[in-house]
Parts: C-alpha cells; sequence; structure tokens
C-alpha cells in the first residue's frame, strides 16, 4: 500500500517538476542577456555594419562601373537587399557562435545545469539571436536613401519580418555548429569556412542566374538562398522599376525548372530552421 | 514508513544519504562502493588528493554524472530518478568561473534566480540578501568583469545560495586564492550555515581548510579510508604532547609521574602525554619543580591525520607526490 502511494505522489512530483510558466521566464531571461550583451558592446554594433558598408559602397561602385545600369537600376541597388541581408547572417551567426565564449568562461556550465529544459535554452538563445540580428539589419535601412531604394513603412515592416525569420534559420544554424566546437580557435576558422561561402553563394552578392551546373546546385542547397530572395523581391516590388531593369536583374529562385513562389521559399527556410533547431538541442545534449 | 518512501517525498532527515556508491569509467573505479551520510547544517569536507574521486562523488551527487551502482540521496530526492528536484534544491560552486563577466553582479545573479524558478516578487530581496551574506553589496551593479578573483568567486557562493538550497556544494572553493581571500570567503561560508542553515558539503586537498568542516572524510584511490570530525581523527592518530627539556629530568620525571601524567624518557628529554596541549603546559610546568629549559607544545594534525591513513603525505598540485599521480594517470591509460 505504501508503495503504490509513494509511486502516486513520485508521478505527481514529476509532473511538478516542469512548469510551463518557470520555463517561459527562463526563455525570455536567455532572450534578455543576449540584447543586454549586444546593447553593451557598442564596437559589436559598429564592426558589424563596416563590413555590410564596405560591400555596398566599395565593392558596390567598383561592380556598377563594371555591369552599368539598366534602366535607371544599378549594381548597387541590386546589392543592397544582399548586404542587408549579409549584415543580418552575420548578426545572428556571431550571436549563436557566443556559445563558444560562452563554454569557454563556464558560463554555459551555469545554464546547463540548472532544472531547466535545452528546449528553452535554445529557444531564447535563437529568440536572442534572431531579435539581435533583426536589429541589425534594420539598422542598415538608413542606408537606403544613399543607395537609391524607396522605403515604405509597409516595407519596412516586411524587411523586418524577413529579417526575423533568417535570422532565427541562421540563429539555430549558428548554436548548432558552435554546440559542437569545443575551442574558440576552431570559431574563426569554421566561421571562414561556413560562412563567407554561405553568403556567396546565396544570391546576396550577384545573381544566381548562369552560374555553371555545380555552382547552380550548391546555391540550391544553401538554405540562405531561400532567405535572401524573398527579401529581394520585397524591396524591389516596392520600387519603381523598369522591365529591362526587373529582367537584368532576376529576384526568383528557380528549382527543377520551377520558379518558386515566396510562399515556398518561406516554408523552406521554415523547414531549414526547424531542422537546426533540433539539431541544435541534440548538440547542446551531448554536453555536460 | 521505510527508506525509500522517505526519499521519494523528501522529508529523509539526512541532508545526503550514499550507499554503495560506486562510478566506473571502463576500468579504473573512480569512486568504490562508498557509504557516508550528512545531517543537516552540517558541513561536510571531502578530503583527499587531486585524481583520489571527490570530483566523481560530488559530480554524482549533483546528477552531473550516473553512479555505476548505489544509491544516493540528497535533499531528500534521488539523485537519479529525481534528478531535477535535486538541482532544484542545492547550490553549485564549481573549481572554474561560471560568471558571465559582461553581465553586472546583479544581472548574474537574476538570471541564476530565473533558471532556479525563484518566485519573481522573492527575487529582489533574495539578491540584497545574499550580496549582503558575502558582504558584496556595495559592487551590486558593477561589471562582473570588474570583480577580482576573490570576489568573483564570493559572487559565485551567493548565487549558489540564491535559490535557497538545502545543500550547497563547494568543489575545490579556494583553489587559486590568495589566504586572505581564503579566510574571508570561509567566513561567508560558515555565516551562510549559521544564518540560512544549509548543509554545506566540499572538497578540498588544502588540511587547514578541512578543518572548518564539522566532520571530514578522507578518500583516497576511490575509497573512503576515514570519517569522522576534526579533533576525533586527530585523537585517533595519537594524543596531544608536551615535550619538556628540563635541568634535571630524572627529578621531573618522578614529579609527573607522582601527578599521575603518563611521561615518557627519551634521548631529548621527556614527552608528557595529555588530552589537550594548550591546558596541559601550565600545570606541567609547574610540578616539575627544576629549572625548564624548553617547553613544546604538539597537537597532531590533520596531515599527521592523512600520513596516518595512507602511508604518505598529502601535497600540492604542482606533482611532487610522484607515484600518487603516476598511479591514476597509469590507471586512466589501461
Amino acid at each position: 500500500m505504501t508503495t503504490i502511494s509513494a509511486a502516486s505522489r513520485n508521478v505527481q512530483a514529476g509532473i511538478a517538476d516542469t512548469r510551463i510558466s518557470d520555463e517561459i521566464r527562463v526563455v525570455g531571461m536567455v532572450w534578455e542577456r543576449e540584447l543586454i550583451r549586444y546593447v553593451r558592446t557598442r564596437t559589436r554594433i559598429v564592426s558589424g555594419l563596416v563590413q555590410p558598408v564596405l560591400f555596398l559602397f566599395v565593392l558596390g561602385y567598383g561592380m556598377s562601373g563594371l555591369v552599368g545600369s539598366t534602366g535607371g537600376f544599378n549594381f548597387r541597388e541590386f546589392m543592397y537587399p544582399g548586404v542587408v541581408a549579409m549584415s543580418v547572417v552575420m548578426t545572428a551567426i556571431f550571436s549563436a557562435m557566443s556559445i563558444v565564449w560562452d563554454r569557454e568562461f563556464g558560463f554555459l556550465r551555469e545554464m546547463l545545469v540548472a532544472p531547466v529544459s535545452r528546449t528553452s535554452l535554445v529557444l531564447g538563445k535563437t529568440a536572442g539571436g534572431a531579435t539581435v540580428a533583426a536589429a541589425q539589419g534594420t539598422i542598415m535601412l538608413v542606408l537606403a536613401p544613399l543607395v537609391g531604394i524607396h522605403l515604405t513603412p509597409l516595407l519596412v515592416a516586411e524587411v523586418i519580418g524577413l529579417e526575423l525569420l533568417m535570422a532565427v534559420a541562421m540563429t539555430t544554424f549558428g548554436v548548432f555548429v558552435a554546440s559542437r566546437i569545443q575551442r574558440m580557435e576552431s570559431f574563426q576558422v569554421v566561421m571562414q569556412m561556413l560562412l563567407m561561402p554561405m553568403l556567396f553563394l546565396s544570391g546576396a552578392l550577384f545573381p544566381l542566374n548562369n552560374l555553371p551546373e555545380w555552382l547552380t546546385v550548391i546555391t540550391r542547397l544553401n538554405p540562405l538562398t531561400y532567405a535572401v530572395a524573398p527579401l529581394r523581391q520585397q524591396v524591389f516590388a516596392a520600387q519603381n522599376m523598369s522591365a529591362a531593369a526587373r529582367a537584368r536583374f532576376p529576384t526568383n529562385v528557380t528549382l527543377f525548372a520551377h520558379t518558386l513562389p515566396i510562399e515556398l521559399e518561406l516554408a523552406i527556410v521554415v523547414v531549414f530552421a526547424l531542422v537546426f533547431f533540433v539539431l541544435a538541442f541534440r548538440g547542446l545534449s551531448r554536453t555536460e | 514508513m521505510d527508506r525509500r518512501e522517505q526519499h521519494l517525498d523528501g522529508t529523509s532527515p539526512q541532508a545526503i544519504d550514499v550507499h554503495g556508491l560506486t562510478k566506473r569509467y571502463g576500468a579504473l573505479a573512480a569512486v568504490k562502493d562508498i557509504d557516508f551520510s550528512v545531517g543537516q547544517g552540517e558541513v561536510f569536507a571531502f578530503l583527499g588528493p587531486n585524481g583520489a574521486g571527490k570530483s566523481t562523488t560530488i559530480k554524482m551527487l549533483c546528477t552531473l554524472a550516473h553512479p555505476t551502482s548505489g544509491q544516493a540521496t540528497v535533499a531528500g530526492f534521488d539523485v537519479v530518478s529525481r534528478a531535477k528536484a535535486v538541482r532544484r534544491h542545492i547550490g553549485l560552486v564549481f573549481q572554474e568561473q561560471t560568471l558571465d563577466d559582461q553581465l553586472t553582479a546583479e544581472e548574474n545573479l537574476r538570471f541564476h534566480a530565473v533558471l532556479y524558478g525563484v518566485p519573481h516578487a522573492q527575487i529582489d530581496p533574495r539578491i540584497s540578501r545574499v550580496m549582503e551574506l558575502v558582504a558584496l553589496s556595495d559592487r551590486r551593479r558593477d561589471l562582473v568583469s570588474t570583480y577580482s578573483g576573490g570576489m568573483s568567486r564570493r559572487l559565485e557562493i551567493a548565487r549558489g545560495m540564491l535559490h535557497t538550497p538545502k545543500v550547497l556544494f563547494l568543489d575545490e572553493p579556494t583553489v587559486g586564492l590568495d589566504p586572505q581571500t581564503r579566510a574571508l570567503m570561509w567566513e561567508d561560508v560558515m555565516r551562510l550555515r549559521d544564518e540560512e542553515g544549509v548543509t554545506i558539503f566540499l572538497t578540498t586537498h588544502y588540511m587547514d581548510e578541512a578543518e572548518y568542516a564539522d566532520r571530514i572524510a578522507i578518500i583516497d584511490y576511490g575509497s573512503i579510508i576515514a570519517l569522522d570530525t576534526p579533533d576525533a581523527l586527530k585523537a585517533s592518530v595519537g594524543a596531544d604532547t608536551v615535550e619538556l627539556e628540563t635541568a634535571d629530568d630524572e627529578t621531573a620525571l618522578a614529579a609527573l609521574q607522582r601527578e599521575g601524567y603518563t611521561v615518557e624518557r627519551n634521548e631529548g628529554g621527556l614527552t608528557v602525554f595529555v588530552a589537550d596541549e594548550e591546558a596541559a603546559v601550565g600545570p606541567i610546568v609547574s610540578t616539575v619543580g627544576v629549572l625548564v629549559r624548553t617547553v613544546r607544545a604538539h597537537r597532531p594534525t590533520l596531515d599527521d591525520v592523512f600520513l596516518h591513513f595512507t602511508g604518505r603525505e598529502i601535497r600540492e598540485q604542482h606533482g611532487e607526490a610522484v607515484p600518487m599521480f603516476a598511479r591514476a594517470h597509469g590507471a586512466r591509460r589501461s
């Protein structure tokens, strides 16, 4: 009899072991920490701006001379949405990679030994990284007039939404990679080996049409391709572009000779994000 | 009520209860079949050299490692079946720092409070309280990166106490701290025990540190080889002694024996065996009745205790104790 009562009490206690409201608070706290750290390191905000600006104005001007303009639309305007995406991606990955720092400085342990679920920790980290990355991407919008891109309130809202989705996918990807990296030295190497190819082969910096077959295959396997295209489509849709310019700078992604609708592109990003989330969760569960 | 049920509902009178706890890593048994229990509010020290099994034991008790066999309850909860409940009721201070130094002390504590489910209304008063306990109230809003090593460690102890745990685990809490900071930290720990009634379980390889504990378990090669209060452990090694050199040992010996002292005569002089060396020196000197040249009182130290039980001295981590380390490494490699 005592055994039964003890067992049932155990079950009740087991349910009480996980309190949803506590887990939500944890997600919020991890998110808040990312924001505090982002706001506190101003150098990071500035350096996060420098590289995209360099690409936009230096490379952009250089390439504009080569490519010329079509119907009053030049290469800088083409690049602009890609450079916004670039700053989102870099901030998201950098934010996720801070897990490597947390491991080095021990704070990861403080989180992992706490009586909370790993899901909450990864969710909080993802939400934090995504918020910070979208903020960084939104700061880039102040450059729009300098490039000749017209912004409307609706477009800004759409861009922020797309930035968030892109940032979520990239943060979960970053957390997954970071959870597999044990040492800080490996971080730079992995950054260079993954981040730059992903950016170059996403259509962010040049159009993906007319690439050799093998390169085309790689671009279609790159999750970022499906996040960059919708951003550019929405930005271009709000511009007053000639038909010639639209033909010169295509925005659509084709897969097996089909042009993907924006909904499908976004769905693909969501699927990638979910897969990376599971991988990130698994990666963190292996630790400790 | 049988023992099992006590464990399940968290009302076991012992803060820590361990039976036949064993941890193997392949062929190496890091912890072999240890038994002990720690009462509520006790300060309990695990003393032993590096590689003796201290960290492995603490990891099992904190649910960070699964026991190979045996049973352990902490705060009344089984460390395997109720791991999450155990974690909520313990505070942990690791050997290495686990603070975010880009956050302020307060932010670190707030983060911890949320992780451990401290109710919202209690977070602020609780932060004030623990910062007071470790005497860091005036540095509450400073970034942890501006803290010294000792302050960080004390902040970690404060954090470990934030969610009012039943048991606070300190793994080598004073490694790398200077003697002054160590003394300060111990003041903090004792204050915690007295004011919050928390049970403290610590591991150390410093003899003088183990002295602070109510009871000490000496662990070596994964087994507990002695467990008692510091005084009882020292007493088990031998009595206190007072050594005398006098102008006339013969007369002094006779005088002392008349008074009922146990005295031994040796080359250098006389050795008197007493219960308490400090209290005995005065009466002895006035009893001998002859000129006393030198007096040396000696009480066995924990070094003597360790030497007695293991046949060798405990050494610092610099690898001086060659046989000990050679064996530990060899075992791991095989």
